[in-house]
């Protein structure tokens, strides 16, 4: 009698941890996936001082800067699905390579200590976004496998915890944007 | 490499055993000589602990101070904080305290008893010698020792090196003042108990053992450390250059002491000679693994 007791005492605590392991994993992703957010935003706050910036020095490529413009507002007035976001960003990231590239013409713009600082700014930037990426993948990794592995299995069916998606490279990836002077 | 990182845990705590093994393997050889071993054994590693568990809990500001570290300010080392910034988000960690040490050697250290009280140090040297990945690549090193609690292993594995210093040093005396004869109840014959042989060789030779044990941790954990930085920036070639402009370097680092020696990427004493017949029993007593060795590891992932 008490034996069974036991054994149900023993299985209810180990429920319990493996449940709130679960969701301290979910959390983690949905974290994770707002943090990717921050960064794009982040990005984006950049853009202006720069285009100020460029044309100090290279004021009738005209061109670059507007591509770079519009395709800041696109991304600003996308929605928030991955989807949406990921092609926003994607054009974003060619439009400021173009600018960028402008500074090898413009030797004074390149030597522009403000240039120099938002380059840097830009650069980590860039960096952080593909960070925030690779932590919601690997988070997404960790809940999929407890959740697909025995005994976190039987935990997830009950509480109807489901398995995630990636967050994949962009189509468009696979076709680096041309840079033209 | 997720392979390589489970495989060193599961390294650490096999040498974790064999220490607590050790422990239990001395305290019985002091019950075999003077007695009350497990007693002696307990208030060993309560001392041993005591200190050790004391430093732990003020470990960032002890190795910080040690080496001279200031903070970094953003304004005149923004890449140095945009790139420990980037790897935390990546590692889902939070923001470390930063700290920058003038000395032209380069090298780096991490400490701090959890993720939220840790800290890492660079030297100005380091930051003159490296690129961008390069550093990176340092700086997810140092990082990593800070997620995977290193700090928190070696205070562990000190304490057990104390433990062990304090119960032989203090049994050998007993002995001594004991006049060489071991007490045992019941041995009704004077004449020598073989354990007791035994026993006092364990003595002699523990210290030793637990030191090269130590080491052996310190150079698992590195390895480690190796492997999770590149799981955080998914790019070992930036460690692997960075190693290899360490190797070519051979300005020592003077901010370093034997203190905090094991918390550095790269061993700073120098002194430890590589060529000669008792090289291979100092490389034993190596922190870290050598740098050629840690290259070839990085190289296969």
């Amino acid at each position: 009698m008490y034996v069974a007791l036991i054994i149900f005492a023993v299985v209810v605590v180990i429920g319990v941890l493996l449940y709130n392991s679960l969701i301290q994993r979910r959390n983690r992703v949905d974290n994770a996936w707002s943090q990717i957010d921050v960064q794009l935003k982040r990005r984006l706050d950049l853009i202006p001082n720069l285009v100020e910036t460029v044309k100090g020095y290279a004021a009738h490529e005209k061109s670059t800067f507007d591509a770079v413009i519009s395709a800041r507002q696109a991304a600003i007035a996308a929605p928030s699905t991955p989807a949406a976001q990921s092609g926003a960003s994607n054009a974003v990231t060619g439009a400021l390579r173009q600018l960028f590239a402008l500074s090898e013409a413009y030797p004074d713009l390149k030597a522009n200590a403000n240039f120099l600082a938002l380059q840097e700014e830009l650069t980590s930037t860039e960096s952080r976004v593909a960070y925030a990426r690779q932590f919601y993948n690997d988070e997404v990794l960790g809940l999929n496998n407890a959740i697909q592995k025995i005994p976190g299995l039987f935990v997830a069916r009950l509480a109807k915890i489901g398995p995630r998606d990636y967050f994949d490279a962009e189509p468009a990836a696979d076709n680096p944007p041309k840079v033209q002077f | 490499m997720h392979e390589l990182i489970s495989s060193n845990k599961r390294r650490t705590v096999m040498l974790m055993v064999v220490f607590v093994l050790l422990l239990v393997l001395v305290g019985m050889a002091v019950g075999v000589l003077v007695g009350n071993g497990t007693v002696g054994t307990v208030i060993a590693l309560v001392i041993a602990g005591a200190m050790a568990f004391g430093s732990y809990w003020k470990a960032d500001k002890i190795a910080l101070a040690v080496s001279r570290a200031e903070p970094a300010d953003p304004a005149v080392y923004p890449r140095l904080h945009n790139l420990v910034e980037g790897l935390c988000i990546a590692g889902g960690l939070p923001k470390p305290g930063v700290y920058v040490i003038h000395d032209p050697a380069p090298n780096a250290f991490a400490t701090g008893r959890n993720p939220q009280h840790a800290a890492i140090a660079v030297t100005t040297g380091l930051l003159d010698t490296m690129n961008r990945v390069e550093l990176e690549g340092v700086v997810a090193h140092e990082l990593s020792h800070i997620r995977n609690y290193d700090i928190l292993v070696s205070t562990m594995a000190v304490t057990m090196v104390g433990a062990v210093a304090l119960l032989t040093d203090i049994t050998i005396r007993l002995m001594w003042w004991n006049g060489g004869r071991v007490s045992r109840e019941g041995d009704r014959d004077n004449g020598s108990n073989p354990l007791a042989f035994v026993g006092l060789a364990l003595l002699v030779l523990a210290p030793l053992l637990a030191r090269l044990m130590q080491a052996a941790v310190s150079r698992s954990r590195e390895s480690l450390a190796d492997a999770s930085a590149c799981q955080m920036t998914r790019y070992p070639p930036g460690l692997i250059s960075a190693l290899e402009k360490l190797r070519d370097d051979v300005t020592v680092t003077h901010s370093a002491s034997m203190a905090t020696a094991h918390l550095w990427i790269e061993q700073p004493l120098s002194g430890v000679g590589d060529a000669g017949r008792l090289a291979r029993f100092h490389s034993l007593f190596n922190t870290h693994p050598p740098i050629e060795e840690r290259i070839a590891r990085l190289k296969e992932i």
